[in-house]
């Protein structure tokens, strides 16, 4: 009974829908002079669709590599379920329930499609060393439940037909899908999406923007995405924050942020 | 035409005329072997999940071989009877070592290094080498050793099988080298396809930011293949030093590997044991029939000759992956 609890373990109990579940004070971050990220603050509610939109460069990625751990802040606080971190590594962080995507894919090249998502249930799998050399026992046993699992958000992605095939070989909107696959394997509190859409025809993203929807209404898994594309986000998204140069210039739904003469005029340029 | 004969039928003919000869050359081919892919084994180890050519593998052979030795006089000197116990009770010590050392390498070398060019990572890896010179010597002091294989329980002599009017002699320790081996490379073939750890090894090799993502520590696998690496160079360390003696010199076995790599793939497993194994054997083939022509001594280059030939034809090795770019 409780083995079965933690492989589908519901996301976390401890913070209600529309509470606070990722807070983002007043960070900064600086490479050498370059200020990436300056004193941005917003907050991420469970179960929104958050989205981070901005021109190129205003700090964006760097903001999703703060909040999962690859680059530590100089400055400000994160507070995620309601405990601050000082310092938090990527590890620490996937631990947490943070899953995330790449603007640029990043997958395991060699392996195949199963094994891609498999490797998303790294943290879930707690069967000792020894049983799992073994291949026997209680470890075959996690095996199998974690590949049901598995199966079943191959299923949900539709990507069935390629499971055998290594993600090396797949045309680059598939592995966007697959790497989508990864992070839903983890069963994320938070899901970190990078450019989802980014580099897709109409009729990929329209399937993305499908499988995102999905994953927020069928799982209640919590999303913060980047999108270059006004449509997608004003389709998809709860609330918009709106970066440039690294400062926070607008937040809120999407029709506000829309009619906001600073975000016009980040976008479009200001007549000086 | 002469000379035609002489490179395309006579060591053929030899072969068929005495094939106990030719059988005894191929043993020694096959141990020979087996030994370069141990030690390409370490260097695959480390390559793959941290894309580091270790150079310092050859001298982690001979530390190994030198803390085993080492450790095991030291235990005779506190009294322990000498003989498999304290051999034992070495080794166990010994490989707590090679852990240690494989903590030490993650700790003070790789992570402050993470995330830098390839090329720091080597560079580190000729200091990590200097380093170990310097302190094996501290420790162990500089002349040469004599491997404990005997109190090991490593069997002695050789066996003769008689064939074809000949015979062909087996060291009984090259006999157990081999098994060994074999034993050793199915154990870390199954834990790098088989088990969570495997996956997460691969992961780690094909994309470090993928592999952070889904909660892979980088730091515990790179304690893991260290240690791995450490294992097999301290299982070299015991096999070479059992054939000749445990000094400093024996590092130079690590080039030995370099054809082997090149031959098989750095990132393939399977790849370094066949590739051993074509080097090893192709080497004494072409010592024993062809050596003579060209007034022997060819061993020592021949297995870069067979590694360059390769080379023009497969690029990326037997066993490596093919990169291909999107331009």
């Amino acid at each position: 009974m409780l083995r079965e609890l933690s492989v589908r373990a519901p996301t976390g109990p401890d913070v209600a829908a529309g509470d606070v579940l990722l807070a983002v004070e007043d960070v900064s971050l600086a490479f050498g002079g370059v200020k990436a990220v300056s004193g941005v603050s917003f907050d991420i509610r469970k179960g929104e669709i958050r989205a981070i939109i901005g021109p190129n460069g205003a700090g964006k990625t760097s903001m999703l590599n703060v909040i999962n751990g690859f680059y530590q802040p100089q400055q400000g606080r994160i507070a995620f379920k309601g405990k601050t971190r000082a310092k938090m590594r990527p590890h620490e962080a996937a631990a947490g329930g943070i899953a995330r995507t790449f603007q640029n894919v990043a997958l395991f090249r060699g392996m195949s499609v199963l094994d891609n998502i498999m490797a998303g249930r790294t943290l879930k799998m707690h069967r000792s060393f020894f049983w799992q050399l073994l291949r026997h026992g209680p470890a075959l046993r996690e095996e199998v439940e974690h590949r049901l699992f598995v199966e079943e958000i191959i299923d949900f992605l539709k990507i069935q037909e390629i499971r055998r095939t290594p993600v090396g070989r797949l045309p680059y909107g598939l592995q966007k899908r697959v790497e989508l696959g990864r992070a839903l394997a983890m069963e994320p509190e938070l899901l970190l999406l990078d450019e989802p859409m980014a580099g897709m025809n109409i009729e990929e993203k329209e399937d993305m923007s499908r499988f995102v929807l999905d994953v927020n209404d069928h799982y209640g898994t919590t999303i913060a995405l980047i999108e270059h594309d006004m449509g997608v986000v004003m389709d998809l998204s709860d609330r918009v924050v709106v970066l440039d140069h690294g400062i926070k210039i607008a937040d809120g739904t999407p029709a506000e942020v829309m009619r906001n003469q600073a975000v016009i005029d980040a976008y479009l340029g200001v007549a000086h | 035409m002469d000379l035609l004969y002489k490179v395309f039928i006579d060591p053929f003919v030899q072969m068929g005329t005495a094939p106990d000869l030719l059988v005894q050359t191929l043993w020694d081919g096959l141990v020979a072997g087996v030994l370069y892919s141990l030690i390409a084994l370490g260097f695959v180890l480390i390559f793959k999940a941290s894309g580091v050519f270790n150079f310092a593998q050859g001298i982690m052979v001979v530390f190994a071989a030198l803390a085993l030795v080492g450790l095991y006089d030291t235990l005779r000197r506190w009294g322990v009877p000498a003989g498999a116990l304290a051999a034992y009770l070495a080794l166990a010590v010994t490989i707590a070592v090679m852990f240690g050392l494989a903590f030490v390498i993650e700790r003070v070398m790789l992570r402050p290094l993470v995330n830098q060019p390839d090329i720091i990572l080597f560079m580190a890896t000729f200091g990590l080498t200097y380093f170990l010179i310097g302190f094996g010597e501290l420790v162990f002091g500089g002349d040469p050793k004599v491997m404990i294989a005997e109190q090991l329980g490593l069997p002695r002599g050789a066996i003769d099988i008689k064939m074809a009017g000949g015979f062909v002699s087996m060291q009984k320790i090259d006999i157990a080298a081999v098994i060994i081996v074999s034993l050793m490379v199915a154990a870390l073939s199954f834990l790098f396809q088989r088990t969570r750890i495997g996956r997460a090894l691969r992961a780690v090799a094909d994309s470090h930011k993928a592999a952070l993502s889904v909660g892979i520590s980088l730091e515990h696998i790179w304690v893991v293949v260290w240690f791995a690496a450490g294992i097999v160079a301290l299982a070299t360390g015991i096999m070479w030093g059992a054939r000749s003696e445990v000094s400093f010199s024996l590092q130079i076995i690590a080039l030995k590997a370099l054809p082997v790599l090149i031959l098989g793939g750095f990132t393939s497993i399977p790849g370094a044991i066949i590739g051993g194994l074509i080097i090893g054997i192709g080497e004494k083939l072409g010592e024993f029939y062809w050596g003579p022509l060209l007034g022997s001594g060819i061993e020592s280059w021949l297995a870069y000759f067979i590694a360059l030939v390769f080379l023009l034809f497969r690029p990326q090795g037997l066993f490596g992956e093919k990169i291909i770019e999107r331009i």
